[in-house]
């Protein structure tokens, strides 16, 4: 017997019982109507030769029949076939109520761990496989409950026609128990053949959605480059990988169905044979050797359902396996139980902070690379606080970090002296708030998006729009506050987004508030609208605010120049621009432009 | 005018599956020996029964003892039918497999095609979850039913009317009673299909909705954890995950009554026979023998129609999935490349023609109206005004990311609507503000346009537009990994991939859109003046609310509500006191200290 294939016949059943566990009385449920119906397959043979000898031969050898002879073979008849049906809806309903109970289950549970990790983990798994995990892999697990409660069912039959054998003749009931192990074993290297087709395909069936969903993403960069056409050979890549994985699986499987198909009725012939030999030598009598083939005929087809159950095996575990990393995936941020608490500012303090990201090789292997070194940054309730430095020097990762988005490899990060880390979940966010710089919207209307279902009316909700400088088109909007935005916003244009994530923020008149280049999108003449209406309502409001624009960083009552992780200066900008000269050149980089053509265009014009 | 992806066509069951075998023609190829062996295979299938039926009358039950030799010489030759019965099906499944999966392949590369060939309108209609749904589960569901469901149709179907011949031969009138009893199934079966057909239909829907809320806890996981809103999140995809498993189960039960009903009639179909057979059989229209001989061929009968009746349930789920598909390939492009018809245009210095150009999204009232601009070959033009002012729609309608409502966008004198695509995206290349990085190298993304440039050429690239020590910095340099949407890198540093991608596809009219609104002010001033002494033989036209962009144009052009009311260049419109003059004067005061 195949050694590969016991180890996943244990593990599978020990997930059908993890499955079970979650639905044990829709599932016995479905196995009771499965007995019914298995009891009942069995009892209609019975009752076809029960009214056969009762009725049917009497009446024919009578050459007459009577109304009450009619109505009690269809009165039997139609009672066995009754109790069937009623046993197969149960079965079938029950069993399909079952896996998108436990699949909906698991869909909850998967998608719950998404919530529950941490940004790094996010960073780590592309979004196409962490769909594919709580969606198709979910499907491929519970699938399984659909076949399964039949092949319980026909368990009970096959127990009961052995018996039924064993009773009539012995040396006959030895075909019987070679048939019915000979299809088990079969089914058994079915399944060991299959198992790593079927991982194959399924990984690839992964691929596939993983592509799709980055291509579709894509789709702007693709047309203005004009790459349809290469994007399409990408995916047919992996869209072939995955044909010849299925027609291997096919392969497979249509070797053995035959063969499978073929025991019981190879059985059948068997029983035949030796009968008629058993009773020349009249051990046993011709209508006893009927019984036993018909038994074997009756039996065949259901014994498949043990077949499916075998063949769904190789999915489940495949899919379970992908399904479980999830669940089981660790580096959850952990919380503590002290709160911030609410006064009218609060300062941050990085002490010593380093940060560094994951970087994969060809290879596969994992380095790290350092984005941050040894940064303290102390940002003192009330103030307002510039980050500038460079693209790419490290700014976006200190907002992250000082709002707990991600935590430090060394250092630490205090909100009003608390360390983030100690802070219970959710309380970093109900006193700190971050404005990204690319912002995020939900598949909701307006308000929605404002208020993320917090406690908010709509008065204020217009209140932090005309704060964002919203007001004029969101009005303009055909439903105004309860237009959809579409599926992240697609329905608006960049800088409106940004203006919904801005009021986003402010309606929760956060603590602290950060500002990741929130308004590169906005106009200058909206920006400067949008600062001074910031200062005039969230007056006291601690704002960390990562900043270009001189106009900007001219608010600021402290400035912190970054370059490449490091904190190269700070002090207010008055001294930066007089000792720094790095952040001179940055800030002052479109005057001295704007300067230096300006006497370009004298000299030409002195010139003529 | 822009058109939305159905949500699923609108065919009928027969025209769905004539569309479905047109769009993929693999399922058709070899189908004649495929039926030839399916039809082998179900007469392998009766003829065992029946030898097994013939063998207990005549031999076991044979009189004065059963025959011997006749039993073994019946089960020999049984035995060899069923051989060859396996050899047939086997071939059956491979050639089925081989066919659906080449097939559906074909229809999932279409279907793809398609997808990036529908208008970035039409695109924007759809969510992305449900856009690979289409190319990925749907076309899935199909191949589930083409591979098991088909071929046991195709037997059932076979086995049906062999038993149907025989049974004639036993008692025409006993036959004619199995038919009428069925009758009413058939009859009833196409109502009960096509409420099985709504619900799978539903599911596949309440699949798309499930994924997009799904993938907000995927996409959005920063916002989540920024603004503590994964309870909300949760309660929204709980909704989503609900609203399936309800339509699901809703889906299950019909697909169950519309079986069991096939199941049911089988059982009263025996019981009907029986008590009619029992009144021929006293009436001496036929034998005992004979009525038992025809209660195993109505068996013989019922299971394939069962069969049959459960595989046209499963039918209607790749219906379901197929209508889903086939929605995506019939919706129409309203952009479409004119191919073959086209005009390929010649490489070299370019003008830009806009001519009486207005244009209104669908719905709502027109953001450009009756545009006139005349762009000569190798100039610099900035493109500013306000947000809102429709300076971004005309980059969308210069890159035939949509067609204006009215008025011609041209190019060299020709309407770009008669353009090539492949000329059009060879000659024209648009940056936008976000441009998407896919979860490959630097490398890679870099030379997205031009897939033959080598490490040498992106490097210089990026050397000619001052990059070099920005690409030091990187932990692997050109190797390093972007991580999925660019996430490893900075919204700045993202624009920066996508301007050097867009500069090494070397366009000969470069559209940027918003291109450095990220990045910061010295590295913006250096792209600039590299890209200035680079665009020199090329035309370039950028939108910019950062207005260093338009001082360091040839030319001006101010967008306001949809008009251009200035143009010039930037001394002489800074001077004057239009709109232009007062943008500029809020620009300078934010540079000012």
């Amino acid at each position: 017997m195949s050694t590969a294939a016991v180890p996943t016949l244990r593990r599978s059943f020990g997930i059908i019982r993890i499955g079970v566990r979650r639905q044990p009385w829709w599932f016995a449920l479905a196995v009771a109507g499965s007995a019914l119906y298995g009891v009942m397959t069995v009892g209609t043979a019975w009752v076809i030769g029960r009214v056969t000898r009762e009725y049917v031969t009497p009446a024919v050898e009578a050459g007459e029949v009577t109304t009450s002879q009619l109505l009690a073979i269809a009165g039997w008849m139609v009672g066995v076939v009754l109790l069937n049906v009623i046993g197969v809806v149960i079965r079938r309903v029950a069993a399909g109520v079952t896996m998108y109970n436990v699949g909906a289950d698991f869909r909850r549970q998967v998608t719950r761990q998404y919530l529950r990790l941490p940004l790094s983990w996010h960073h780590r798994h592309p979004s196409g496989q962490l769909l594919s995990n709580a969606n198709a892999d979910v499907e491929a697990t519970w699938n399984v409950f659909a076949p399964l409660p039949m092949a319980l069912g026909v368990v009970i039959m096959l127990v009961a026609g052995v018996v039924q054998m064993l009773a009539v003749d012995q040396v006959m009931a030895l075909i019987g128990l070679t048939v019915f192990p000979a299809l088990f074993v079969a089914n058994m290297v079915f399944q060991r053949h299959m198992s790593p087709r079927v991982t194959r395909a399924q990984q690839l069936r992964a691929d596939v959605s993983e592509v799709a969903h980055e291509s579709f993403e894509a789709g702007l960069v693709v047309k203005a480059m004009g790459r349809e056409a290469e994007e399409t050979e990408r995916f047919a890549v992996v869209a072939n990988k995955l044909k010849d994985a299925n027609i291997a699986v096919g392969r497979t499987r249509g070797t053995f169905d035959p063969v499978i198909e073929a025991i019981p009725t190879i059985g059948t012939l068997l029983v035949l044979a030796v009968g008629t030999g058993r009773v020349a030598s009249g051990a046993i009598t011709p209508s006893e050797v009927v019984q036993m083939a018909y038994l074997i005929s009756i039996l065949a087809f259901p014994v498949r359902a043990l077949g499916w159950v075998l063949g769904e095996l190789p999915r489940t575990v495949v899919g379970w396996e992908r399904v479980d990393a999830v669940l089981r995936a660790t580096g959850e941020m952990t919380y503590g139980e002290r709160d911030i608490p609410e006064q009218g500012a609060s300062g941050a303090h990085l002490s010593g902070v380093d940060y560094l990201y994951d970087v994969v090789d060809e290879e596969g292997g994992l380095s790290q690379h350092q984005a941050i070194h040894g940064v303290t940054i102390e940002v003192p309730a009330g103030s307002t606080t510039a980050l500038v430095g460079p693209t790419g020097s490290g700014k976006s990762t200190l907002t992250n970090l000082t709002l707990r988005l991600v935590d430090p490899h060394r250092g630490s990060v205090t909100i009003d002296d608390v360390d983030v880390r100690e802070v219970t979940r959710g309380g970093v966010p109900s006193v700190g708030v971050l404005v990204p710089q690319q912002t995020f919207m939900f598949d909701d209307t307006v308000r929605g998006n404002v208020t993320l279902g917090g406690d908010f009316t709509d008065e204020q909700v217009w209140e932090a729009l005309e704060v964002a400088q919203a007001t004029g088109f969101v009005q303009h909007l055909e439903h105004g506050l309860d237009t959809r935005v579409g599926e992240r916003g697609a329905s608006l244009s960049g800088g409106q987004r940004q203006r919904v994530a801005l009021a986003r923020a402010v309606i929760r008149r956060p603590q602290l508030l950060v500002l990741d280049d929130a308004t590169s999108a906005v106009d200058p003449s909206v920006e400067l609208s949008i600062l001074s209406a910031l200062r005039s309502t969230s007056a006291g409001t601690t704002v960390l605010v990562v900043a270009y624009r001189m106009s900007t960083i001219v608010l600021a009552d402290d400035v912190i120049y970054l370059e490449r992780g490091h904190v190269i200066d700070h002090g207010t900008h008055a001294e930066l621009l007089d000792r720094c000269e790095g952040y001179e050149r940055l800030v002052t980089a479109y005057a001295r432009e704007a300067a230096e053509r300006a006497a370009v265009a004298a000299d030409e014009e002195a010139a003529q | 005018m822009s058109t939305t992806i159905s949500s699923t066509s609108h065919l009928g069951t027969r025209d769905t599956l004539r569309r479905g075998l047109e769009l993929s023609p693999e399922l058709r190829r070899g189908l004649a020996v495929t039926l030839l062996l399916a039809a082998l295979t179900t007469a392998g299938r009766v003829v065992v029964p029946l030898a097994v039926q013939q063998v207990t009358d005549h031999g076991l039950l044979a009189e004065g003892g059963p025959d011997t030799a006749l039993v073994w010489r019946y089960v020999g030759l049984s035995a060899i039918a069923v051989v060859v019965t396996a050899f047939c099906a086997y071939a059956v499944n491979v050639r089925l497999f081989r066919a659906s999966e080449s097939g559906l392949a074909t229809l999932r590369l279409r279907a793809f095609r398609h997808m990036h060939d529908l208008s970035m309108l039409t695109q924007n209609t759809e969510r992305r979850g449900s856009m690979t749904a289409r190319v990925t589960t749907d076309v899935d569901t199909i191949s589930m039913f083409v591979q098991f469901g088909g071929i046991m149709l195709i037997l059932s179907l076979g086995q049906i009317l062999i038993a149907t011949v025989l049974m004639l031969v036993y008692s025409p009138p006993l036959t004619a009673v199995v038919w009428l009893c069925f009758l009413p199934l058939l009859l009833v079966i196409r109502r009960f299909q096509a409420a099985v057909g709504r619900a799978y239909t539903a599911v596949r829907e309440r699949v798309g909705d499930m994924l997009a809320a799904i993938s907000e806890s995927v996409v959005g996981a920063a916002t989540i954890r920024a603004y503590g809103v994964e309870e909300r999140t949760a309660a929204r995809i709980d909704e989503a995950v609900e609203a399936h498993r309800k339509a699901a189960v809703g889906a299950q039960v019909r697909s169950v009554v519309a079986f069991s009903s096939g199941q049911l009639v089988a059982g009263l179909t025996l019981a009907v026979v029986l008590v009619v057979g029992t009144v021929l059989a006293t009436n001496d229209a036929m034998t005992l023998g004979e009525l038992l001989a025809f209660l195993f061929l109505v068996n013989l009968f019922t299971q394939p129609v069962m069969q049959a009746t459960e595989v046209l349930n499963e039918l209607q789920n790749a219906v379901a999935g197929w209508r889903r598909v086939i929605g995506v390939v019939d919706t129409p492009a309203d952009v479409s490349d004119p191919g073959d018809e086209g005009q390929v245009l010649p490489r070299g210095p370019i003008t830009v023609d806009f001519d009486g150009v207005s244009f209104a999204y669908p719905g709502s009232g027109a953001v450009l109206h009756d545009v006139n601009l005349h762009i000569a070959p190798r100039s610099r033009v900035a493109i500013v005004g306000e947000t809102g002012s429709g300076k971004s729609t005309l980059a969308k309608l210069l890159t035939r990311l949509m067609d204006p409502t009215e008025g011609q966008v041209r190019l060299d004198g020709v309407d770009v609507r008669q353009v090539r695509f492949s000329s059009l995206r060879e000659r024209v290349v648009l940056v936008p503000q976000e441009g998407f990085l896919f979860d490959a190298s630097l490398l890679d993304n870099i030379r997205f346009g031009r897939p033959d440039a080598t490490d040498e050429d992106v490097r210089l690239a990026l050397t000619e537009l001052g990059l070099d020590g920005w690409l030091e910095g990187l932990p692997r340099g050109l190797a390093t990994d972007v991580g999925q949407r660019g996430e490893s890198l900075s919204a700045g540093e993202r624009q920066l991939v996508a301007l050097a991608r867009a500069y090494l596809a070397d366009p000969d009219l470069l559209v940027l859109d918003e291109a450095t609104s990220a990045v910061d002010p010295s590295t913006e001033v250096r792209l600039q003046r590299a890209l200035e002494g680079l665009t020199r033989g090329r035309t370039s036209i950028a939108i910019a609310h950062r207005l260093s962009t338009a001082e360091a144009a040839d030319e001006v052009v101010v967008v306001d509500a949809g008009r251009i009311v200035e143009r010039g260049p930037h001394h002489e419109l800074v001077r004057g006191d239009g709109v232009y003059a007062a943008l500029h004067a809020s620009w300078a005061a934010q540079q000012r200290s």
